[in-house]
């Protein structure tokens, strides 16, 4: 029984990073219906400028608050201005072009950014600095959860109730909601759509680099290629959960980290990768909708 | 013309492009030693570099809308002068003999090394015009081709190993499973919408490739299957020279074959039907076009080559395993199309050849060969989406007097 509770656990907690990737997937999906490949280098992105950050602080003696604090800050304000700068290098200009033209230019951006952090950093696995201390009160189960899944799960809570506020409640979440709806329309009631654009890409970076700070502090090491892998799974979780539909993304990547977490423990850990796989290509073949997305796609 | 506010604009991009490399470029941390150190010239290359390229980027835009101003009939639009040398059948058919002659002669002048670098250029040549099929042609983004030519690599290995099958048994053999698995696959997902199509392909090529990797009493694993024999002559001893250059000579003739069978296939009903389908699906389907079998075709039919390639891959080499099968090598097939021009025989031709010889030659840069590859990608599709040669459509001009009231109609 342990045993399950402990898989459990883990699987929420994989399933809680997932999440945080596949929002952004989710909302660009939503909002100009781009599956935006480099995504995961985004969040890639975001785990090695919090690994640069949080080692060079820990080096010249900062407290561990302080590092975790400028480390989370650090890769949020830089995976935000490379998703910008993406967006406005790859994606702008091909706006009205075929539907093609953007997934190919997705893809390469993709291999670019992942190349460039293997050229300007290292193509080494580095061990990533300990940001989360082991709290004393976990010690009792401290055997089927571990003080940093605790982080995770409440830190992604959170996470997402201030991003459900942001979209519920505020000018800029309703304006998203608007374009993704009906663009030329949300142009003509006076949205400036390519700001709302720029502002989905941007959160959803800066999500993305939460979870690659949260997941390289709990696994404790990181490589330029994480982001690929990750990515994929992200989108599955997505897809999963029905592309467009932000409860949904949660609700698939919470399923998607269950069922990983279960089928490596029972089954073989070889085939980890493989079971997402498996699992995308079956929810293509028999709910190409997802969970909570809708035939005439009411998107966010 | 550059003025002076397109300089102050571009510096304020190279300004923000300092900013963004700064913690990747310029900080290297070693956090065994526990050393910071600081690369202050990579974020000067960084400013001069993005300076450079905005100023260059914004000339090429104006260029390009001065070209489009000026020509607004696409019926007397000026052609490139390769096109214009392709579109003259004298021209086109004494530039291909002369091509053919200097490839048939290319193994007595060079070197067998030299030959080898060729006969893997004429390979992904091959590979580029089966996925210019799929992509360029069809338009299905297809980015798990790479396990089509797995498919076909380890029918090879595995059928030779277990069963002593030769290779010219297993070369059709190799293609036709390759093409089964492309049905296979291909059935579920091209009823849905082209993304879905693209991530499904990419999750399939790492399947296929995971599989191989842990399945060791199916695949011997991530050690490979070795002492694969190379193709034979009727029997014929070949010493390792000879079947090398044996080896570019059956590549030249798959090649050929290839380009003859894909020029036809481009003016057939089923290649106008791929053309129209890339085009507007809709549309296609109200004229009867079987929308899922007439993409399935293209997906099969490019799944079918790559797994030629792959059995002549394995023979090529002797040796197969996983590692050869990643989505790099996928990206690198993507690359070679996108560079030559989508649906272009020639442009995929000049873009393999490009890609592939430009990295063997130039060791130095090898370095960047992949960083290279993902900003040819992005790059070809803002500046020049139709590619390096582009692939002209056949249309129909008028070419007598114009007429007043045509013009006041087309205005």
């Amino acid at each position: 029984m342990d045993y399950f509770i402990e898989l459990f656990c883990s699987g929420l907690t994989r399933g809680s990073i997932y999440a945080l990737i596949a929002l952004g997937y989710t909302m660009v999906y939503g909002i100009i219906g781009l599956i935006n490949f480099a995504h995961g280098e985004i969040y890639m992105i975001g785990a090695f400028t919090s690994f640069i950050v949080a080692t060079v602080l820990s080096i010249y003696g900062f407290p561990l608050a302080a590092i975790v604090v400028v480390a989370g800050v650090a890769a949020a304000i830089w995976s935000s201005a490379y998703g910008y700068t993406v967006e406005k290098i790859a994606y702008k200009p091909l706006r009205h072009a075929p539907r093609l033209a953007p997934l190919i230019s997705a893809i390469g951006m993709s291999i670019l950014l992942q190349n460039y952090v293997l050229l300007a950093q290292t193509s080494d696995f580095l061990p990533f600095p300990e940001l989360i201390p082991e709290f004393s009160f976990v010690e009792p189960i401290a055997h089927i959860i571990g003080s940093s899944d605790i982080v995770i799960l409440l830190t992604t809570t959170v996470v997402m109730l201030a991003l459900t506020f942001l979209i519920k409640f505020t000018r800029i979440g309703k304006a998203m909601r608007a374009t993704a709806q009906d663009r030329t329309m949300a142009l003509l009631v006076g949205i400036n759509v390519d700001r709302v654009i720029s502002a989905t890409f941007i959160i959803g970076s800066a999500l993305a680099a939460i979870g690659g700070l949260l997941i390289a502090s709990h696994i404790g090491q990181i490589n330029f290629a994480i982001g690929f892998i990750a990515g994929i799974k992200a989108f599955t979780a997505a897809v999963l959960g029905g592309i467009g539909s932000i409860p949904g993304a949660v609700l698939g990547s919470l399923i998607l980290g269950l069922t990983e977490s279960f089928a490596t423990g029972y089954i073989s850990s070889d085939y980890e990768d493989v079971f997402a796989f498996s699992l995308l290509v079956l929810i293509l073949i028999f709910k190409p909708s997802g969970l909570l997305g809708k035939a005439e796609t009411k998107k966010v | 013309m550059i003025t002076v506010k397109e300089v102050k604009r571009s510096l304020l991009v190279s300004l923000w492009f300092v900013f963004l490399t700064f913690p990747l470029m310029v900080i290297k941390v070693n956090p065994y030693e526990r050393t910071v150190s600081w690369r202050w010239r990579n974020m000067v290359y960084v400013a001069i570099g993005t300076f450079v390229i905005t100023l260059l980027a914004k000339a090429w835009f104006a260029r390009k809308e001065k070209r489009m101003a000026r020509q607004q009939d696409s019926c007397h639009l000026r052609l490139p002068i390769i096109q214009r040398i392709l579109q003259k059948p004298g021209y086109r058919n004494s530039l291909a003999v002369f091509l053919l002659g200097a490839a048939l002669a290319f193994p007595h002048l060079f070197s067998t090394y030299q030959a080898n670098i060729m006969t893997t250029a004429l390979m992904y040549i091959v590979l580029g015009l089966g996925l210019n099929i799929v992509v360029g042609v069809a338009g299905l983004l297809d980015l798990g081709y790479v396990a089509f030519y797995a498919v076909g690599a380890y029918s090879y290995a595995l059928l030779n190993l277990h069963f002593d099958l030769g290779f010219w048994t297993v070369l059709p053999i190799g293609g036709l499973l390759a093409a089964l698995f492309g049905v296979l696959l291909g059935f579920p997902v091209l009823r849905l919408r082209g993304d879905y199509l693209a991530i499904v392909t990419l999750g399939f090529g790492e399947i296929i490739r995971l599989i191989l990797e842990n399945w060791n009493a199916f695949s011997k694993g991530p050690s490979g299957i070795s002492n694969i024999p190379r193709p034979g002559f009727f029997g014929l001893e070949m010493s390792l020279d000879q079947a090398m250059i044996y080896m570019y000579y059956l590549m030249i003739g798959l090649l050929l074959v290839t380009i003859f069978v894909v020029n036809r296939l481009q003016d057939s009903r089923l290649g106008r039907a791929w053309l129209a389908l890339r085009e507007d699906e809709i549309a296609c389907q109200a004229m009867g076009i079987d929308k899922t079998r007439t993409k399935l075709i293209a997906f099969s039919l490019g799944a079918f080559w790559a797994g030629l390639i792959g059995v002549i891959f394995a023979a090529k080499t002797t040796f197969v395993n996983p590692a050869s099968f990643t989505f790099m090598e996928s990206a690198i097939i993507l690359s070679i199309v996108v560079l030559g021009g989508m649906g272009s025989i020639v442009g995929v031709i000049l873009g393999a050849l490009i890609l592939v010889l430009l990295p063997e030659y130039l060791r130095a840069l090898s370095e960047y060969r992949m960083l290279a590859f993902g900003a040819i990608l992005v790059a070809m599709m803002i500046f020049k989406p139709e590619g390096l040669i582009a692939n002209v459509r056949r249309s129909y001009c008028y070419h007598g007097k114009k007429s007043n009231t045509a013009l006041k109609n087309d205005e």
